[in-house]
């Protein structure tokens, strides 16, 4: 008989905190999927931010750092600048990469620092109980939005990879979703893609992954997949947003 | 060969940490220490290191506890409000047993505060000073070789005790220059750092943190931790004592503040007076034992700070019963270092002849 | 030995290069030697001021309340500083930028110098500060000037080495005009 599915090797075999219908084990999936694809298990290093992607280890078998709130691009930079000849990345979420620690992601993304970012976007803050992030869509209600987020009150929804890809020093920005196969087929190629950047040395790589949060958004699984598509999707459009060729003038490859 | 070096404080740091095998610096410029990353910035990409001048110091000190947890001996450095935004990072580098040194050439506070030399930060140097209960190792240069030979100590604590380490200055010894004996000390018989991120090969995975969820798990850790710090206790506590045998008087002091005391003392036994000196060189861990010795006999104390009185709590929970702890202080601000001649007079205030 | 000496001037003056310049001369001929220079906000300001205490003992503190003597580029330092100056003490000052009125204290040995005068005729007046200097070895030969020949280099930048000769006839200009004015 044909084996037709397995579980990536450098994905740990362990119960997972996940939610039911949460995408965020989907991600942390994929991320080892390209981890094998590459080979790289052993010369890999994550960095764990803090929310709900703070049990980085406890899924990928690679070593890792916590990392404060916000902050895990900075201490990325720590690491690759001392070994750059291993992979380092990390999984944030977006209160971490889109609040707290914008100062850092930007300036991370300037530097060109040869290391890669999958960030979840689920609109939410989802380990403190689903207060409102700055990804939160207008008129969605969250616990610190109880009447729907107001833009005289708190603003619009952040778009980290269009803001990011303005900046030079980022080689690769995408934006996927993993709501529907056929976007979970496109996101896997994205990530592998962000990968293979920072192993040939392009540069700084992002993914940005819609996520469903069907917890706090206080919707079935199914309920939630649908809103990505419908809500998440047409505030944030899926894509790459920048590219660098590798060989080209404005790559470090 | 031993070479002297006449240069600034600031600079014995920068050159002690080169020496010390230093090749990661991350840091923002700040006065009065901005000469550290000047010359490091120059030097590091010479020898294969980096220096990254970082968009904040919240950021320098992550990028330090990255380099640290990929197993490289780095340092920052800053002053004043550039630390007071170190100090989340500080609480994760000691939560998560990472080494590394930090350097505050302390200016004035609170807020903006001035950039006169100042000691008030000692609270926050040795209590910690970011969330949760954890120590700093703390080593107080007074001069510009001290700047240099502790810079190196701090690096070899701050690995033997897998503890970031910091370098408590202040303006004033940053910006001194003085002759300084460039002699790279022995390097301490450190363990291997078993525990560093390379990538988990032929090997399982390494994992740097400070989540601890599990029943009694993080009391456990926290105990740990305490355990660490009673070791440097008795293992790496630093002080100098001076004429304090037939004192009838000690003058307690730190860094500059001593430095400028030792000037008194020289005037105050010249004029007959029983004054001896102990100069905490660790302030974490605190010279407990030596303060309980000599208060034995002697029994008064005067603590001179340029604060409005911190380390005078710790003399006071270190001496014997029965002895009397005064304190001297200057608040910092520019024109606010105290002279010898005012801490003479202090010394007379409180000195009374003896009765024999 | 002990000997202590506050100099200050306008930024640019040149005083902290005097002061390191003694300072390093001092440590070469085997003294202990602290220099302790203003900075950062202060210098900002147009001020600039710096300590130097040379010892044949370990010098305790590196800031002092009344030096031996001070060197004053400016009518600002002069407020600032003379009122410092230990009885007896000496007090060098550029009578160029300083009318000599200006000098309250009778309990203190005065040098009047026209620094920029005489660093006119030398053809720079960014030399004054080396007459200055001159003077001060002149008067209290706290270091040789065969000393100074020989650290100097060290104290100049690379790019202001071949400034050296002129420096070094500027800091002989200054102990020549003390001899002759006595």
């Amino acid at each position: 008989m044909k084996k037709v599915f397995e579980r990536p090797k450098s994905l740990k075999d362990t119960p997972s905190h996940f939610c039911p219908g949460c995408h965020s084990g989907l991600i942390h999936r994929l991320v080892a999927e390209a981890i094998d694809y590459f080979k790289i298990q052993e010369r890999t290093i994550g960095v764990a931010s803090v929310g709900c992607s703070v049990f980085l280890y406890n899924y990928l078998d690679v070593d890792v750092i916590e990392a404060p709130h916000g902050r895990a691009p900075a201490v990325c930079t720590g690491i690759k600048r001392v070994r750059k000849q291993n992979i380092v990345f990390t999984i944030q979420g977006d209160g971490d990469l889109a609040a707290i620690g914008t100062s850092e992601i930007i300036h991370t993304a300037n530097r060109g620092e040869n290391i890669t970012v999958i960030f979840i976007n689920n609109a939410v803050y989802g380990m403190t109980g689903g207060q409102m992030a700055p990804t939160t869509l207008l008129g969605q209600r969250t616990t610190t939005s109880p009447y729907g987020r107001d833009v005289q009150q708190e603003g619009y929804p952040v778009r980290m990879v269009e803001l990011l890809s303005g900046l030079e020093g980022s080689a690769f920005i995408a934006r996927a979703a993993v709501n529907k196969p056929a976007n979970l087929m496109k996101a896997k190629k994205l990530i592998r893609r962000a990968f293979e950047m920072q192993i040939n040395n392009m540069g700084f790589s992002m993914v940005e992954v819609l996520s469903a949060c069907p917890t706090n958004w206080g919707l079935k699984p199914l309920e939630a997949n649908r809103r990505v598509e419908e809500e998440m999707i047409p505030c944030f459009p899926l894509g790459v947003f920048k590219e660098k060729i590798q060989g080209s003038e404005d790559s470090r490859g | 060969m031993l070479k002297k070096v006449f240069i600034k404080g600031n600079e014995a740091i920068a050159r002690a940490a080169v020496d010390a095998g230093c090749r990661y610096y991350f840091g923002y410029p700040i006065t009065p220490q901005s000469d550290i990353p000047e010359y490091l910035s120059k030097v590091l990409p010479k020898l294969g290191g980096e220096f990254i001048q970082a968009e904040s110091e919240i950021a320098s000190i992550n990028m330090l506890m990255g380099a640290s947890a990929a197993g490289a001996r780095s340092m920052t450095s800053s002053s004043g409000p550039g630390i007071s935004l170190k100090q989340e990072g500080l609480s994760y580098m000691a939560g998560s047993e990472l080494p590394g040194v930090v350097v505050n050439v302390a200016r004035c506070g609170p807020g903006l505060g001035g950039i006169a030399p100042s000691q008030a930060e000692y609270f926050q140097a040795t209590k910690g000073g970011g969330h949760g209960d954890y120590r700093l190792i703390v080593l107080a240069p007074e001069s510009g070789q001290e700047m240099y030979d502790l810079t190196f100590k701090a690096f070899d604590l701050a690995d033997k005790y897998r503890n970031p380490a910091m370098i408590l200055a202040d303006g004033m010894l940053g910006q001194m220059k003085e002759p300084v004996l460039l002699q790279p000390p022995r390097k301490m018989d450190l363990p291997d750092k078993d525990w560093v991120l390379s990538g988990a090969k032929g090997r399982p995975q390494n994992i740097i943190k400070s989540l601890y969820l599990g029943d009694k798990e993080l009391e456990r850790h926290t105990w740990q931790l305490w355990e660490k710090y009673q070791r440097m206790k008795k293992e790496d506590v630093m002080f100098e004592a001076r004429e304090i045998k037939d004192a009838r008087l000690i003058i307690a002091a730190f860094g500059s503040c001593a430095r400028i005391a030792k000037s008194t003392l020289r005037q105050a036994r010249a004029e007959g007076l029983k004054v001896g000196l102990i100069r905490p060189i660790t302030l974490f861990p605190f010279p407990e034992e030596i303060f309980r010795q000599a208060s034995i006999d002697t029994k008064m104390f005067l603590t001179i700070e340029m604060n409005t009185g911190q380390m005078v709590e710790d003399v006071r929970l270190s001496v014997s019963p029965g002895t009397v702890v005064y304190f001297y202080g200057r608040p910092p601000g520019a024109g606010s270092l105290p002279s010898p001649d005012e801490i003479l007079r202090e010394i007379k205030k409180v000195y009374e002849p003896s009765s024999e | 030995m002990y000997y202590d000496v506050i100099i200050a001037g306008f930024g640019g003056q040149g005083v902290l290069l005097i002061g390191d310049l003694l300072s390093l001369t001092a440590m070469e001929e085997g003294y202990h030697v602290s220099f302790l220079p203003s900075y950062g906000v202060e210098m900002r300001g147009g001020t600039a001021n710096c300590t130097v205490v040379i010892s044949s003992e370990e010098i305790g503190s590196p800031v002092v309340s009344s030096p031996h003597a001070v060197i004053v580029m400016n009518l600002p330092s002069l407020k600032k500083f003379e009122p410092m100056i230990k009885p007896g003490g000496l007090l060098i000052l550029n009578t160029s930028l300083i009318p000599e009125k200006e000098v309250k204290r009778s309990d203190v040995e005065r040098i009047p110098i026209p620094l920029n005068a005489l660093a006119e005729k030398l053809g720079n007046t960014r030399l004054a500060n080396m007459i200055a200097l001159g003077a001060l070895l002149e008067k209290t030969k706290v270091v040789s000037f065969r000393s100074v020949e020989a650290s100097i280099k060290e104290a100049l930048a690379q790019k202001y080495h071949h400034l050296i000769p002129a420096n070094l006839e500027a800091i002989k200009k200054g102990a020549e005009f003390l001899r002759n004015s006595k």
